[in-house]
């Protein structure tokens, strides 16, 4: 269902300002959403003054700073801090990223920092990503073939047939592309979403896999796979420069092209 | 139907005692984008276009009415609002007819790379104001 508001309790209020050392030269203030639930009221964005001078130059180095310096209540998810795990995945500036990838200085005036969007906070900048993952799950994403691979040696693809998945199999399921879908937050319930479809289709697309159609059947539904509208947000936000939108049209020209 | 994300609102603090978890912030906090705004706006001149039909059904209606009330719906469509009002619809039917061209490529599979994206997009803005224009001004000149 469309909500262009937030229900009361996640309503967002004013909250602190924590001022850098006085000797600080660079300042740069970021504006971040903080939710606790033992404090037992709404989320609030606290204000971080930081000194760039003494800071790395990515916004999760700004985060670490932070916990490490000034807060350590601050709570969010990082690991690799390189792009490859997809932790740190969040809303910086109004659109999702990697925060280990997001450079500081790209940002113009104060950062603001939001948990990826319409998702179930569990404390500060950590969303709960259960229904994310089930979805995952419902896709089947393991290779399925009825004939057994050779004895003493691995399924084999020429070039061409591994190109075709290429493109899909470097997305590191961080939801930067879900949770910026607008169609996904009124319809995540029952709709895939473009990282769960990419998943699907990666299969799809492999040679080695024998069960397409299969795969197709299960996304034959007006909710699981057309929801999709082609807004095109998934490919504007997704942090591997992939592109869910197009490996969703291919799945919707492969359920057309299977009628004829 | 029942939203099965209702369940995972449910979150616990650190005592054990339930507590409902806030939904993160969405449309208050995502920048607008030329994919999204383009793209909610395809939507809102479909909807605008729904009833500028039927406001052009009313109007044939007039017209087979009689030549009295006719001339009240003439009247109607040549007043200022009217004027701007059909200039909206000449607006939402070019932006709806362009952009659905769009879709129809990527419904064909072409232009989904970011670039082309971004291009066709701007092409569509464009085309629509061009069009709209013309429309108005081949209009007047006949009459």
């Amino acid at each position: 269902m469309v909500e262009s508001t937030l229900p009361r309790n996640s309503r967002v209020t004013e909250g602190r300002l924590l001022k850098a050392a006085p000797d600080a030269k660079r300042l740069k203030a970021f504006k971040i959403y903080r939710w606790n639930p033992d404090d037992g009221g709404n989320p609030r964005v606290d204000t971080y003054e930081i000194d760039l001078d003494a800071c790395g130059p990515m916004v999760l180095d700004a985060l670490i700073k932070i916990k490490n310096e000034i807060d350590s209540t601050l709570t969010f998810r990082r690991s690799c801090r390189e792009g490859i795990c997809g932790s740190c995945a969040m809303n910086i500036d109004g659109t999702n990223t990697l925060a280990c990838l997001k450079p500081i200085d790209e940002i113009k005036g104060a950062v603001a920092i939001n948990p990826l969007p319409h998702m179930p906070v569990i404390k500060d900048l950590v969303p709960d990503l259960t229904q994310a993952y089930a979805q995952y799950h419902s896709i089947e994403p393991w290779l399925q073939a009825e004939t057994s691979a050779p004895p003493d040696a691995e399924r084999r693809q020429s070039q061409e047939e591994r190109a075709q998945i290429d493109g899909l199999w470097e997305c590191i399921l961080c939801f930067c592309c879900t949770t910026s879908c607008p169609s996904y937050w009124w319809n995540g319930d029952r709709y895939l979403g473009p990282a769960v479809l990419m998943a699907a289709y990666r299969w799809i697309a492999d040679s080695r896999d024998e069960n397409a159609g299969h795969r197709l059947d299960a996304l034959q539904d007006p909710f699981k796979l057309y929801r999709c509208h082609t807004i095109m947000n998934c490919a504007e936000a997704c942090p591997k420069g992939l592109n869910p939108a197009e490996a969703i049209g291919n799945i919707k020209r492969l359920m057309v092209e299977r009628q004829e | 139907m029942h939203d099965v994300r209702e369940t995972l609102m449910q979150g616990r603090n650190s005592d054990g005692q339930p507590v409902r978890r806030p939904l993160s912030p969405h449309l208050q906090v995502y920048k607008p984008q030329i994919s999204s705004v383009l793209s909610i706006f395809h939507r809102l001149s479909g909807v605008a276009l729904t009833g500028g039909v039927v406001v052009l059904a009313l109007w044939l209606a007039a017209a087979a009415e009689s030549p009295h009330t006719f001339l009240i719906a003439q009247r109607l469509v040549d007043s200022f609002a009217g004027q701007l009002v059909l200039f909206g619809f000449t607006v939402m039917l070019f932006y709806h007819f362009c952009n659905g061209i769009r879709h129809l490529l990527w419904d064909a599979g072409y232009g989904f790379d970011l670039s082309t994206m971004h291009r066709t997009g701007y092409i569509v803005i464009g085309a629509t104001l061009l069009l709209a224009a013309l429309a108005w001004v081949v209009g007047f000149a006949i009459g």
